[in-house]
């Protein structure tokens, strides 16, 4: 399997890729001391500004870096714009669906999608029915997931519509990058990324409900203990607006406002980092401490715009996963430009029976879990753990899909003091808003152990700067 | 602002300033130890400056017995004591971490940085002589308040962050005003008198023996260092001068409900201001200090009130 990774670097017969020459020939010229001297320099510089994410129980001085790697993972032209064009696709493909899960549900009339795969599922919200949320935008923010497979082709390997994180990484990275090697940005054109947050806060505001003149923006955060913290806080500065717990805000006569020294201020637009269900204690779980009670009523009053919208997570969801490249036909009428992992479905009974039979060979994945937690990797899967996972699947095979193992590409990453391939994936960020903005690139993640397929930066994942060249 | 956002800028810069004045107070000892003194005297000292910190018998139900190692690490490392240096650092800091979108860049990574380095003291403090330490939290503390009046937009964010400053030097300089006067009826004129080379201490470790060279030319006397410790409104950590700035700065954020805060803020500051020495000490110095913390006390809690954590209206 590792034989037939696709490198992202060098070509099988061994040569440099054309858009990755330049920096080679920049790295063989390079001392290996003054590397390591940089190597050390960003992992102090990343602790200095507190670029971590905590690590709930410890002690608050051990929030942990998420490792960096200096050798970026470098795009060419071509291959970006035909990503970007799927991309586009996709995300407004996903928007119309929720759109229409929430109204006609035209496309389970249709017969496109089984109508209790949405209706009974945990992530379909009843409340979202009706309500018309402006532009018709639920997901304003997406991380779509997309891996390379052994010709090089890419694939979608999961959709991120609910709070997707990470986008911070990719502005800090870059950011890092330039810090460390600025001489590398003088030989190539690198694509910019740092207007991300302008971008974000104008598809917020633009997305306020009828009415707000100049609609004020927050963005709500579970609180520093939180361990996307420092993403809430970076991006809440960048933008220039306030971070708020729900504390801080309220609702009066279904309208919310937030608690200041001058009284109380409204609030147009709600950038929510906190699930569905802890959004409203009245709504949703009544336990919940982190949410504002009254939320969902202002919400469907239309009073307040909450983005993502509530209920985004129907369209992540992998049990519906399968059914994109349908949504993509049924509301645009065009095929698929990145196609997805071929994914077996275990509440199908020939899929489960195939998955079962060649458990080994496959990955399975719960369909409600996230972050690289509850999930089988085939091939690296002990004979205890496969049997294990085939009672599981059996007792309860509507929960899993399976997916053949991919050889996700690699990507040259220092390994101690050498460079050695590792596996990586590539999160890029779509905006939308009145239009749909993707800023080149994205947050591209490895995997730091050897051989290892898993990227999470909560199973030992580290990250790479992201470069799209523009020539 | 957010409430929330204003309460915890006034708590980051309310424990920064504390953990400078206990370095400072811990200096003032530290260097008053190198002399020449009986072991009872030394006690004695640590006795006051416990007792006007508060926390004498929290010590001493703690430790026991005055010894001057535990009590400088009960006031400096002692991370089970909320108001020792590493503690008040650590409440700064997460202060910091719950609105480092609102502070400056260049200030949480200086607040950060602090901090670990902290840590690092604190793993190796055996290591390093007491004084250093106490010299590198005031040099950290300079470097905090540089960034801070160097960086930060002059707006509401700002005001907060000055008013926990002054509340706490007020607070802070009555404390040492007071550890030096345990005892004594009240300051005298006579230079040669006991303790008088406790009151030069005093001076230096507010920054203040060259202003008072500078102002009086003369021999440095208990009732002329009280005189500019509280009255010279142009001596940055002075009675006056904290009073003034608290009333100052809390004009700029005035809002509906603080009229009577910011009146009582007023008048505090014009007893300094228009006010003199004889008339403010007529109770003795430490009932004049005792009743001035209770005044900066209710400040505090008035302030809470008004802007802080504003009562919850539906």
């Amino acid at each position: 399997m590792q034989s037939t990774a696709y490198d992202e670097m060098q070509s099988a017969d061994g040569s440099h890729r054309i858009h990755y020459r330049r920096y080679c020939a920049w790295l063989e010229s390079q001392a290996p001391d003054r590397l390591a001297r940089r190597r050390a320099e960003a992992d102090s510089l990343f602790h200095r500004v507190g670029i971590t994410f905590a690590v709930y129980g410890e002690d608050e001085g051990s929030e942990r870096l998420i490792p960096f790697d200096i050798v970026p993972r470098i795009l060419a032209a071509a291959e970006w714009q035909s990503l970007d064009a799927g991309l586009r696709q996709r995300v407004r493909a996903l928007n119309a669906f929720l759109n229409d899960v929430y109204h006609d549900q035209e496309i389970l009339r249709a017969g496109r999608i089984p109508s209790e795969l949405i209706l009974c599922n945990a992530q379909y919200r009843p409340e979202m029915q009706g309500i018309d949320v402006p532009g018709r935008i639920y997901a304003h923010m997406a991380g779509i997931d997309v891996v390379r497979g052994a010709t090089g082709e890419f694939y979608v390997l999961e959709d991120n519509l609910r709070v997707p994180s990470g986008v911070s990484y990719m502005l800090e990275n870059r950011k890092m990058m330039m810090r460390l090697f600025p001489e590398l940005f003088s030989r190539h054109s690198v694509a910019p990324v740092e207007h991300y947050p302008d971008v974000l806060l104008e598809n917020l505001r633009s997305v306020a409900p009828v009415g707000a003149a100049d609609p004020t923006v927050v963005l709500l955060t579970p609180g520093a203990h939180n361990s996307a913290y420092f993403e809430h806080a970076f991006l809440a500065q960048q933008m220039g607006v306030e971070l708020v717990e729900g504390q801080d805000l309220f609702v009066r006569d279904e309208a919310v406002f937030m608690r200041t020294t001058r009284g109380p201020r409204r609030v147009d637009v709600i950038y929510r980092r906190i699930d569905d269900d802890f959004l409203d204690p009245l709504a949703f779980r009544p336990d919940s401490t982190l949410g504002v009670p009254g939320l969902l009523s202002a919400y469907r009053a239309g009073r307040v715009t909450i983005a993502n919208a509530i209920g985004t997570g129907i369209a992540d969801d992998k049990s519906i996963y399968p059914y994109v490249p349908d949504m993509i036909e049924f509301y645009l009428g065009e095929r698929p430009l990145i196609a997805n992992v071929e994914t077996y479905v275990l509440r199908q009974k020939e899929h489960l029976e195939y998955a079962l039979a060649h458990l080994e060979e496959l990955v399975v994945k719960e369909v409600h879990g996230a972050g690289g937690y509850g999930m089988l990797i085939g091939p690296a899967a002990s004979r205890e753990q496969l049997a294990e996972f085939r009672a599981r699947i059996r007792a309860n095979p509507e929960r899993y899909i399976a997916q053949p193992t991919l050889a996700l590409s690699t990507c040259p990453t220092f390994a101690g003091a050498t460079l050695a391939p590792r596996h990586i994936d590539l999160r890029p960020y779509v905006l939308s808003g009145r239009d749909l903005t993707i800023v080149p690139g994205g947050l591209t993640r490895v995997a730091l152990a050897a051989g290892s397929l898993v990227v999470n930066s909560s199973q030992g994942g580290g990250t790479k700067d992201t470069w799209v060249l523009e020539s | 602002m957010l409430a929330r956002t204003a309460d915890h800028l006034y708590w980051m810069s309310r424990f920064i300033e504390r953990a400078e004045c206990l370095a400072r107070m811990l200096d003032a000892h530290y260097r008053h130890s190198l002399l020449p003194h009986t072991a009872d005297v030394l006690a004695r000292d640590w006795r006051a400056t416990l007792a006007s910190l508060g926390v004498l018998d929290l010590y001493l139900a703690r430790h026991g017995t005055l010894q001057p190692d535990t009590a400088f690490d009960f006031l400096a490392f002692d991370r089970e004591h909320a108001g020792s240096i590493v503690s008040c650092w650590r409440s700064a800091r997460e202060n910091a971490r719950a609105v480092r979108g609102t502070i400056t860049s260049e200030m949480w990574e200086t607040l950060n940085s602090t901090w670990l380095e902290i840590r690092q003291y604190e793993s190796d403090h055996a290591d390093h002589d007491s004084g250093d330490f106490l010299e590198w939290v005031r040099y950290r503390a300079h470097l905090s308040r540089g960034v801070t009046l160097g960086t930060m937009l002059r707006d509401e964010a700002f005001r907060f962050t000055r008013i926990g400053t002054f509340i706490e030097g007020a607070d802070a300089t009555a404390r040492m005003l007071l550890a030096r006067a345990h005892g004594s009826p009240g300051p005298s004129d006579d230079a040669a008198g006991p303790d008088a080379y406790g009151w030069t201490l005093l001076l230096r470790s507010l920054s203040a023996f060259e202003v008072y060279r500078k102002v009086y030319r003369d021999a440095v006397t208990p009732r002329r260092v009280t005189e500019l410790l509280v009255l010279r409104d142009d001596l940055p950590r002075s009675l006056g001068r904290c009073t003034s700035e608290i009333y100052q700065n809390l004009r700029e954020v005035a809002n509906d409900q603080s009229a009577e805060t910011e009146r009582r803020a007023g008048s505090l500051y014009s007893e300094f201001h228009f006010g003199r020495l004889e008339q403010l000490l007529a109770p003795g110095l430490q009932s004049f200090l005792y009743g001035f913390l209770a005044q900066v006390h209710d400040l505090g809690d008035r302030i809470a009130q008004d802007f802080l954590v504003p009562p919850v209206l539906i």
